[in-house]
């Protein structure tokens, strides 16, 4: 396959080798989904673990948006490699100083906890589905519940100890993963934009919030799709979180940035031009003004100004979507605004992605776009919805509280 | 009675290895034998020779950089010893130009990819500088050599998920082109822009300080051609090698000495401005 080189244009003077960006746009979409899985993680185990019954109505819908998303998670960083075929050899012979060695492992173990946990989330369910469906449909829901149709007092409790045990597993999980994943870049010393000891902090709000905004926006979305009305505690709920979390990520953004200024190290002068120059729009206006600030400002007024009904939802999806293209931009001014800056602190490299390619804008916008597609097929397949074929086969649980840690 | 033909040279190693091997290694499983068989098949083609000890050296480098006239053998040399990739962005050692005008206070620095360079050569697997500072008033130019500085604590080898890319004993560090998954990693982690990435191979490559020759007794391509000795090389195991010289009589400094890296190619006459 004839590989089509992506020649960086600079200012000033970079080292011959950094013409060619090492890691691309695909490097920015990896974290950024990360940060979904573990964002969307945190609301789902906002109900399962700390037992917050406004979340309960999007707990099993956030579980599944984690899983969607953290299926799709290998995929950026395979599209990225030279040879993706090779990609196991980081799990055979796993060379432990570097930062990215367990990866892998962390993924797979994490990829199988979430299956776990919707297998005990949804057990109840496609027991019934099972029960009612015939032919393929019998073969299928038998399968996903290992043909065990116990679904008594006792079997359930034990369900949800498990579920409980897992979402407490998983908090950590979500969050260690997509920490890990900010220490990958500020563990590295070569690039100034980057060597941050904030940095696995700074990805863990961000990457709350994004979940948060995501799921507001995917809650809307389904409801008016499902035409049902959409929840407004939960969706309130949300907001006030997202308005929480945003404003410590800013915080912790500001910070950083602060000390990169302040500090003032070797190559300052080339980082100022670079703040005030290429990065300005990316950065200051769409990052922190209107991805950041507009939506911290909407969302107080909608929280503390009792604002409800249609003015709430659409407040909300607004500040969710300018949330998420923030969270991207963050993804995007570290990964390859790191890159911009050269090693040799004399010159600014820019970068544009191809349209056409393996890791060209197209393929990162395929990438983004897969995890809703399969989560598409995943609600189909498991409604994680509360008045989903409620008639159909009501649900013991429903009009009981379960005790989380019964005897 | 007709004497045996000697036989062939593989039949004959095969012989030679197989009392080796019970020599060697009675006791020791029949797998690893034929592991042994293989691997010492290929070094008789590459390298290292097989009688090549890698425990007894310590390979370094030097660049003196008041020697050097920016004639860029060397980067000619280094890709057609290599058979690196001949554009301008593809350098397992590069040359950079330090050039201060008259009452400025920093340097414009500049290498053999820039643009103009190119043009003036008139294609980019053709080195040169241009005359670009003709009409100025220079107050101080120099050269300044690049090269992967095999570092003691390489960031590269720390980074790769793999090992593919690694430290030999005798401190050369290696990239296994076989067993890279090129994630580049260590292009982003060698805080010296010493790695690329072969679009060919589709891995990572880097200067090897020409591991195929020295394992040989030979000298890395770029000094073997340098015209005027401004790049040394050899054993710091040696007390009388041109390197070791070179460090005992010079004071001698590395690249980015904060970065830890702990570099083995050692510079005299190299300035503030030179990262
Ligand atoms: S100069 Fe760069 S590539 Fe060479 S050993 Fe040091 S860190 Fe690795
Ligand atoms: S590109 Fe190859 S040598 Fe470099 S870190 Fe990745 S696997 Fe290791």
């Amino acid at each position: 396959m004839e590989h089509v080189l992506n020649i960086s244009p600079y200012i000033g003077y970079v080292f011959p080798n950094e013409t060619v960006f090492p890691w691309s746009v695909m490097i920015a979409v990896y974290p950024y989904m990360t940060g979904l899985v573990a964002g969307a993680f945190s609301v789902s185990s906002f109900y399962h673990v700390f037992g917050m019954q406004t979340y309960k109505p999007l707990a099993r819908f956030a579980l599944l948006t984690a899983l969607s998303f953290m299926i799709f998670v290998p995929l950026p960083l395979l599209l990225h490699l030279g040879h993706p075929e090779r990609a196991f050899n980081a799990m055979i012979t796993p060379h432990w100083t570097s930062a990215f060695a367990a990866f892998g492992y962390f993924a797979a173990f994490y990829v199988c906890l979430l299956v776990l946990e919707c297998f005990f989330v949804f057990r109840e369910d496609n027991v019934a589905r099972a029960k009612n469906a015939t032919g393929l449909g019998k073969l299928f829901y038998g399968a996903v519940t290992l043909w065990s149709d116990d679904v008594s007092q006792k079997a359930r409790i034990y369900d949800h100890k498990w579920l409980f045990v897992l979402a407490v597993i998983g908090v950590p999980a979500a969050h260690g993963l997509h920490g890990y994943v900010g220490f990958v870049f500020g563990s590295l010393k070569s690039r100034e934009w980057w060597g941050s000891d904030l940095m696995p902090v700074i990805f863990l709000f961000s990457a709350v919030v994004s979940g948060f905004a995501l799921l507001i926006v995917l809650h809307v979305v389904t409801s008016l799709w499902r035409k049902v009305p959409v929840n407004i505690p939960c969706v309130r709920g949300l907001a006030g979180s997202l308005w929480g979390f945003l404003m410590f990520g800013v915080l912790l953004e500001g910070v950083e940035y602060a000390n990169v200024i302040y500090k003032a190290r070797e190559g300052i002068e080339l980082i100022l031009v670079f703040v005030s120059g290429p990065l300005f729009v990316p950065y200051f206006v769409l990052q922190f003004g209107i991805g950041a600030f507009l939506p911290i400002g909407i969302l107080a007024f909608l929280i503390f100004g009792k604002v409800g009904g249609r003015t709430l939802v659409v407040g909300a999806v607004v500040s969710a979507l300018l949330v998420l293209m923030s969270v991207f931009m963050m993804r995007w001014n570290v990964v390859i605004g790191g890159q911009m800056i050269s090693k040799t602190l004399k010159g600014l490299l820019s970068y544009t992605p191809p349209l056409l390619g393996r890791e060209s804008l197209l393929a990162a916008i395929f990438v983004m776009l897969a995890p809703f597609g399969l989560l598409w097929v995943l609600t189909r397949l498991f409604p994680p919805w509360d008045d989903a074929d409620k008639q159909a086969m009501p649900r013991a649980a429903d009009n009981e509280k379960m005790p989380l840690l019964a005897e | 009675m007709k004497r045996k033909k000697a036989p062939p040279k593989t039949e004959r190693r095969a012989f030679l290895n197989m009392i080796g091997k019970t020599v060697v290694s009675a006791g020791a499983m029949l797998g690893a034998g034929s592991l042994l068989d293989k691997k010492e098949a290929a070094s008789a083609q590459s390298f290292p020779t097989a009688d090549y000890d890698w425990t007894k050296h310590r390979w370094a480098f030097g660049v003196d950089a008041t020697r050097c006239i920016g004639c860029l053998r060397c980067a000619e040399a280094c890709k057609a010893e290599n058979g690196t990739n001949p554009d301008a962005h593809h350098f397992r050692t590069w040359v950079e130009r330090y050039v201060y005008l008259e009452g400025e206070e920093r340097a414009l620095v500049d290498s053999q990819a820039d643009p103009q360079n190119i043009a003036a050569a008139g294609a980019e697997g053709v080195y040169r500088f241009d005359n670009r500072y003709k009409d100025e008033k220079v107050d101080k130019a120099f050269f300044v050599p690049k090269i992967c500085n095999h570092c003691t604590h390489p960031a590269c080898v720390q980074v790769c998920p793999t090992g593919a890319t690694y430290k030999t004993k005798d401190g050369v560090v290696l990239i296994d082109e076989k067993y890279c998954i090129g994630c580049e990693y260590c292009v982003q982690a060698c805080p010296y822009g010493a790695r690329f990435f072969n679009t060919e191979t589709q891995t990572s490559e880097k200067c090897t300080w020409c591991y195929h020759r020295i394992t040989k007794g030979l000298q890395p391509a770029c000094v073997e051609v340098c015209p005027v000795g401004a790049r040394i090389f050899g054993d710091r195991n040696d007390p009388a090698s041109p390197i070791s010289e070179f460090i005992r009589n010079n004071r001698v400094s590395v690249l980015k000495p904060e970065t830890g890296n702990a570099p083995n190619c050692f510079y005299i006459g190299i300035d503030k401005e030179v990262q």
